[in-house]
């Protein structure tokens, strides 16, 4: 799960990490009153910001930095609810819903700070670098000796050696160790206790009068943790997802839309994968990931089935399904009761394997509804995509 | 031949009054898989379904000699279960849960590592040995006793490989489900060192998906170490990146875990990669000259 800036740094606010003054605004009104207190407050400028969840969003023209209450306010008119478009969010772009104004800083330095997990190791890492503003990817590709990583064992946890080994190695002055140690202490204990799967502080800022500061942050947490925590929860902002995606989500249907024209019903992640690609390699494009898993219902595939129709793009609907746990029959009567109910207009192309699997035939044959079969994976990708063109 | 579980593997299922604990206990044992107890804590001394339950792993192996578990325990409990289960010294651990928190798995792993135990998964369908014993929640009738090591991230993937092979009359030694999380306890060059020091398993099949590294380094194995045919396939060409597709560790991340790179390392490996999952059957018929 993603959240917003604002959220992050609140986040950071309460492990003692050193954030900006600022505060969130989301209309015009608010974000003048904003202005006008961090500016009466002794600010000298100050950072509108857009709140999407996509990264990039300063060279999308949706972060600007403002000397005067008058400049505040044209920013604020100018960012606050445009389609910012930046290379995470695709062309149609975010509608900006909200922005965080901010003082700004007198930066001397702009560093970099991160957590991840590092697969190989099994152990999260903590990075350090003194490329800050630069993507982590692009430092890793280019110069990998600039990124400074520090391995936690997680029975005894980040230590503070571990953060002035960091805090030295990003050339940090004597006299600012003892804060980072502090600083980056606390973004260890936000990371462990929100269950976060990434964390990033970039740029991580030192000041003209060396004080430090978290300028930027992007957390994502577990999904799977969220059982534990019902208060980041309630921080999701289904605006900035996809509503179809949002739709199958309450289904517990793992749904990803995608620009092709074929749409995909498969049990099995890796299986779904794996169709999109030989719908590729027969020819077409697949319009979505959908995986209605090992124990789907007849109303989970009904509903599945009608989040994958209202795709205005959809011309065929592909269903793969090799029944293990999923029974064949279970998912052929769920098919054919969605299609009855949503009259679909679309060829429907199915290729079916698995425990019952003969009944599972004799339904979609009794049910009158004009099914395609396909009698192989690759046999039925290449139905699909014939049947998507005949129907374009 | 086969790895991992065969005629001499014992049983107990950890979660076994659940219902999905149930319903695979009987699967298993339907197959031919002594299943020999169970475990849910607070109903020991209780028989399920035929099989006495006990309130700890320690007990169960205790009383029953089991020396395979499998777990079947929602999510917020299962690291605790394989933890449970290491401690009281099962040799192999399969853990079959989807949707354990990341961190609970690095917990986890860091503690597994010293151990003698064996975790296989979390988040997989388990291992079967056809004609001997399945120990998971894959179809068990789609598989044939044969020479074909099959080790693969996915499960219905591994399915659509078996069935393919029985098809064309080709059999399995050994199928190794290894899950499709960010951090499980066998890795694809664990299960490839077991399947290519077994007699029994003549050619192997690699099943990968994007995100991570480890179909590479399963590559770099392979070109080492191994001397059989080896049939890869990776699953996720078309995905785009920066999105979890199902799996929680198939995700690309900075350009790193395509499946681009990693059919390429594959192929430099001298592993006959194919294109699309249809065409795995055939290749490995091929490949062992049954083709």
């Amino acid at each position: 799960m993603k959240i917003h800036e604002y959220q992050a740094k609140d986040i950071l606010a309460k492990y003692g990490v050193a954030i900006p003054h600022g505060e969130v605004a989301n209309t015009l009104d608010e974000a003048l009153e904003v202005a006008k207190r961090l500016f009466s407050g002794g600010a000298k400028g100050v950072v509108v910001k857009a709140q999407i969840h996509a990264g990039g969003r300063g060279k999308g023209g949706g972060v600007k930095v403002a000397k005067t209450i008058d400049e505040a306010q044209l920013y604020a008119e100018q960012i606050l609810g445009m389609q910012l478009v930046t290379h995470q969010t695709g062309p149609q772009g975010q509608k900006v819903q909200r922005l965080l104004i901010e003082e700004t800083a007198a930066i001397d330095r702009e560093l970099y700070l991160g957590i991840v997990l590092d697969r190989a190791a099994a152990k999260l890492v903590f990075m350090a670098s003194q490329a800050g503003g630069m993507e982590i990817e692009e430092v890793a590709a280019n110069d990998p000796k600039a990124i400074h990583k520090a391995y936690i064992d997680p029975g005894v946890g980040f230590q503070p050696y571990q953060a002035r080994e960091l805090a030295f190695a990003l050339g940090l002055k004597p006299t600012q160790i003892a804060d980072a140690v502090k600083f980056m202490t606390g973004i260890y204990r936000a990371f462990i206790e929100t269950d976060a799967t990434l964390m990033e502080i970039n740029p991580f800022i030192t000041t003209k009068d060396d004080k430090l500061f978290a300028l930027d942050c992007k957390i994502n947490f577990d999904d799977n943790a969220m059982f534990r925590h019902k208060d980041l929860k309630e921080l999701r902002d289904v605006a900035e997802e996809d509503p179809l995606e949002v739709e199958a989500s309450k289904f517990a249907l793992n749904y990803i839309k995608l620009d092709g024209n074929i749409a995909c019903m498969v049990n099995g992640a890796g299986l779904a994968m794996a169709t999109m690609d030989i719908i590729q390699y027969a020819g077409g494009m697949p319009a979505n990931f959908l995986d209605v898993g090992g124990g789907a219902n007849q109303q989970q595939i009904e509903h599945a089935f009608e989040i994958l129709l209202s795709d205005q793009n959809v011309q065929a609907v592909f269903i793969n399904i090799f029944g293990g746990i999923l029974r064949v029959d279970t998912l052929a009567s769920g098919v054919v009761e969605a299609a009855r109910k949503t009259n679909v207009r679309v060829p429907v192309i199915l290729r079916l394997e698995g425990t019952n699997v003969e009944q599972g035939r004799e339904i979609l044959k009794k049910s009158g509804l004009n099914f395609i079969i396909g009698d192989t994976m690759q046999d039925a990708a290449q139905k699909a995509v014939a049947a998507a063109k005949g129907a374009a | 031949m086969a790895v991992l579980v065969d005629t001499n593997t014992r049983l107990i299922v950890q979660g076994i009054t659940g219902r999905e604990g149930t319903f695979h206990a009987k699967g298993c044992a339907e197959y031919g898989t002594k299943v020999v107890g169970g475990v849910t804590p607070g109903k020991g001394g209780t028989i399920h379904e035929g099989w006495p339950v006990f309130d700890t792993v320690h007990q169960a192996v205790e009383k029953t000699g089991a020396n395979v578990t499998v777990i079947f325990v929602p999510p917020p409990f299962a690291a605790d279960a394989i933890l449970e289960a290491n401690d009281a010294r099962v040799p192999l651990i399969i853990c079959i849960t989807e949707g354990i928190p990341i961190n609970d798995m690095v917990k986890v792993w860091n503690v597994l590592k010293h151990s003698s135990s064996r975790l296989i998964g979390p988040n997989c369908p388990g291992v079967i040995s056809p004609g001997k014993a399945k120990v998971g929640i894959m179809p068990g009738r789609i598989h044939k006793e044969g020479s074909i090591g099959i080790v693969s991230r996915s499960g219905t993937l591994t399915y659509e490989a078996v069935y393919q092979l029985t098809q064309r009359g080709i059999g399995q030694s050994t199928a190794i489900g290894i899950g499709g999380d960010p951090i499980v306890g066998t890795t694809h060059v664990d299960a490839l060192k077991l399947l290519n020091e077994d007699p029994g398993t003549e050619a192997i099949i690699l099943i990968g998906e994007i995100g991570g590294t480890a179909e590479e380094t399963a590559a770099e194995y392979v070109k080492k170490h191994v001397k059989k045919p080896v049939v890869g396939f990776i699953a996720g060409q078309t995905a785009p990146p920066g999105r979890r597709m199902g799996h929680a560790g198939a995700i690309i991340s900075g350009g790193q875990g395509t499946a681009a790179e990693k059919m390429k390392a594959l192929k430099a490996a001298g592993i006959h990669v194919v294109e699309t999952p249809a065409a795995i059957g055939e290749t490995v018929a091929r490949v062992i000259g049954k083709g």
